[in-house]
C-alpha cells in the first residue's frame, strides 16, 4: 500500500479578523506515525481538522494524493479530543460511519463485531454507549473510526483525558494500526508521548508550522528556538 | 354520591354509549396525532438543522401557532369544509374526518415546536461526526431525529394529550352529533348542562386517567432517555 500523500498549500484561517493558523504549506509523505506537536493553542486541532476538510472557511488548498480533503473524508477516520457519543448502544455507535457506504448487512455485522472485539468492548455491545468510562469511550472512538477501514488515521489529542494505563493501551493499539499500514496523523502537546510514537515530527507554535522533521532528527537536534524551548519545557 | 357511584356502574358494566365514546375519541385524536407527527417531525427536525432564508420566520410562526385558540381552529376548518367553502364538495363537515383535520392542524405545530427543541441540542453536538463520515442530508436528518427519540415521543405524547382533552375545534366542525362525532370532551360539556352528571363523571374520570397516564409515559420516557446522554 502506498503512503497516501497530504498536501497543504497555502492554508490560512481566520476567525473574526484573527489569524488562527497559517499560512502553512507542507507535503507529508512518510509513512507511519507522524506527530503534530506543539503548545496548548498553538493550532494543532485546526491542522487535523484542516487535514480532515472539516474547517468550512480557510484560503488555500488541503488535498490528500491530489484530491480535496474536504472531498476525500470517506478515504480517512478521524478521533476526536472530546469524543462525540451518540445517543445509541456501543455497536450503535460503532457501526454510524457504515450507514454512509452500501456495504451488504452481514459484511457491516461482521466488521462491527471485529471492531467490538479488537476494542474489547464486547460485552458492553448493547449497553448505551453514554455509560462507558472515559478510557471505554476513546477505545469506542478509535473503533468507530476504523470501523471503514480507513487509510488515514487523524486522532485529535485522543490521550488528553487518558490515564497512564489506557494511554499505554490507545499508543499500542496505534503501533498495531500503523503497522497494517495506516498512515496516523496525531496530534499532542506531551513530548513523551511524541517520543514513543513518533515516527516524523511537525511542529506547530502560534499558528505557524515552525519545524517539519524525522523524530530522530528533531529531538537530537531542533533547528528553531521555539522547539528547543519547548522541549525543555520553556515554553 | 350517588351520582358518582352511577358512573361508577356506567365504567364498571363497559356502557355501550361510553365504550364508543371514548372510542371515538381515541380514534380521532391517535389519527390526528399521527398526521400531524408526519408534518411536525421532519419540518421541525429540518427547522433545527438547516439554516435558510426567512427560516427565523419560520421558527416564530410555528411556535405562534402552538398557543392557537381550538375555536379559532374549529372556525376555519368549518369555513373550509361548509357547503358554500372552498372543500365543501367533499362532505366532510359534521364527521370525524373534519375533526380529525381540526385537531391536526391545531396539534402539528406542538409536535413540529416540541421535536425542533429536541433536535436542536444534538445539532451542535453532532455536527463534527457527522461532517466526518460524511452523512448526507438523509442520514443527517434521520440520525439527529432517532438520537433525539425519547424528546420525539414526548413531542408525540403531549400533542395527543392536548388532541384529547380539546373541546372547542370538535364541537364545532363535528357538531356533537349522537353516536357519530361525540366524543370525551363534547360529551361532557352537554351532559353536564343537562344535569345528566353520571355519564359526565364517568367520561371525566376516564379522560383524567388517560391525561395522568400521559404524563406518567413523558416522565418515564424522559428518565430511560438520559440513560442515552452522556452527564461526565
Amino acid at each position: 500500500m502506498t503512503t497516501p500523500v497530504l498536501i497543504f498549500s497555502k492554508v490560512e484561517v481566520h476567525a473574526r479578523g484573527h489569524r488562527l493558523l497559517g499560512p502553512i504549506s507542507a507535503r507529508v509523505d512518510t509513512p507511519g506515525i507522524t506527530v503534530v506537536m506543539g503548545p496548548n493553542g498553538a493550532g494543532k486541532s485546526l491542522f487535523l481538522s484542516a487535514a480532515h476538510g472539516l474547517l468550512a472557511g480557510h484560503s488555500g488548498k488541503v488535498t490528500w494524493d491530489g484530491v480535496a480533503a474536504s472531498a476525500s473524508r470517506t478515504d480517512r477516520g478521524f478521533v476526536f479530543q472530546t469524543t462525540p457519543i451518540l445517543r445509541r448502544s456501543v455497536s450503535g455507535n460503532i457501526v454510524f460511519p457504515l450507514k454512509a457506504r452500501n456495504l451488504p448487512a452481514a459484511e457491516k455485522a461482521e466488521r462491527v463485531a471485529r471492531a467490538l472485539s479488537e476494542a474489547r468492548l464486547t460485552d458492553f455491545a448493547r449497553k448505551p454507549a453514554a455509560a462507558l468510562s472515559g478510557g471505554e469511550r476513546k477505545r469506542l472512538d478509535l473503533a468507530r473510526a476504523m470501523v471503514t477501514s480507513p487509510d488515514v488515521l487523524l486522532l485529535d489529542e485522543p490521550a488528553a483525558n487518558l490515564d497512564p494505563a489506557s494511554t499505554s493501551e490507545l499508543e499500542k493499539s496505534l503501533r498495531r494500526i500503523s503497522d497494517r499500514g495506516v498512515k496516523i496523523l496525531i496530534s499532542t502537546h506531551d513530548v513523551a508521548q511524541a517520543r514513543r510514537l513518533a515516527g516524523d515530527i511537525l511542529f506547530i507554535a502560534d499558528g505557524a508550522l515552525v519545524e517539519q522533521a524525522s523524530a530522530a532528527q528533531f529531538f537530537q537536534s531542533p533547528a528553531s528556538s521555539a522547539a528547543v524551548k519547548y522541549l525543555k519545557g520553556d515554553l | 354520591m350517588e351520582t358518582l357511584h352511577q358512573a361508577w356502574l356506567l365504567m364498571a358494566e363497559f356502557d355501550a354509549a361510553l365504550v364508543q365514546i371514548v372510542g371515538l375519541s381515541l380514534y380521532v385524536s391517535l389519527t390526528a396525532t399521527f398526521l400531524a407527527a408526519l408534518i411536525g417531525i421532519p419540518l421541525g427536525a429540518v427547522l433545527a438543522i438547516w439554516s435558510f432564508p426567512f427560516r427565523g420566520v419560520l421558527v416564530v410562526l410555528s411556535t405562534s401557532l402552538m398557543a392557537l385558540p381550538p375555536v379559532v381552529v374549529g372556525l376555519s376548518v368549518y369555513l373550509l369544509l361548509s357547503r358554500a367553502g372552498p372543500l365543501g364538495a367533499l362532505g366532510l363537515l359534521f364527521t370525524p374526518s373534519a375533526m380529525i383535520i381540526a385537531q391536526t392542524i391545531l396539534i402539528a405545530p406542538i409536535i413540529l415546536a416540541l421535536t425542533r427543541e429536541a433536535v436542536l441540542p444534538l445539532c451542535r453536538e453532532y455536527d463534527k461526526l457527522l461532517l466526518s463520515v460524511d452523512a448526507g442530508p438523509g442520514l443527517k436528518l434521520s440520525t439527529l431525529i432517532w438520537d433525539a427519540r425519547f424528546g420525539v415521543m414526548t413531542a408525540l405524547l403531549a400533542g395527543f394529550g392536548r388532541a384529547l382533552a380539546e373541546v372547542g375545534a370538535v364541537l364545532i366542525v363535528g357538531g356533537n352529533i349522537n353516536g357519530l362525532t361525540r366524543v370525551m370532551t363534547t360529551t361532557i360539556a352537554l351532559e353536564t348542562s343537562k344535569g345528566n352528571l353520571e355519564l359526565a363523571m364517568a367520561l371525566g374520570s376516564i379522560l383524567l386517567l388517560i391525561a395522568i397516564s400521559v404524563n406518567a409515559a413523558i416522565h418515564a420516557l424522559a428518565r430511560f432517555g438520559r440513560r442515552y446522554e452522556v452527564t461526565r
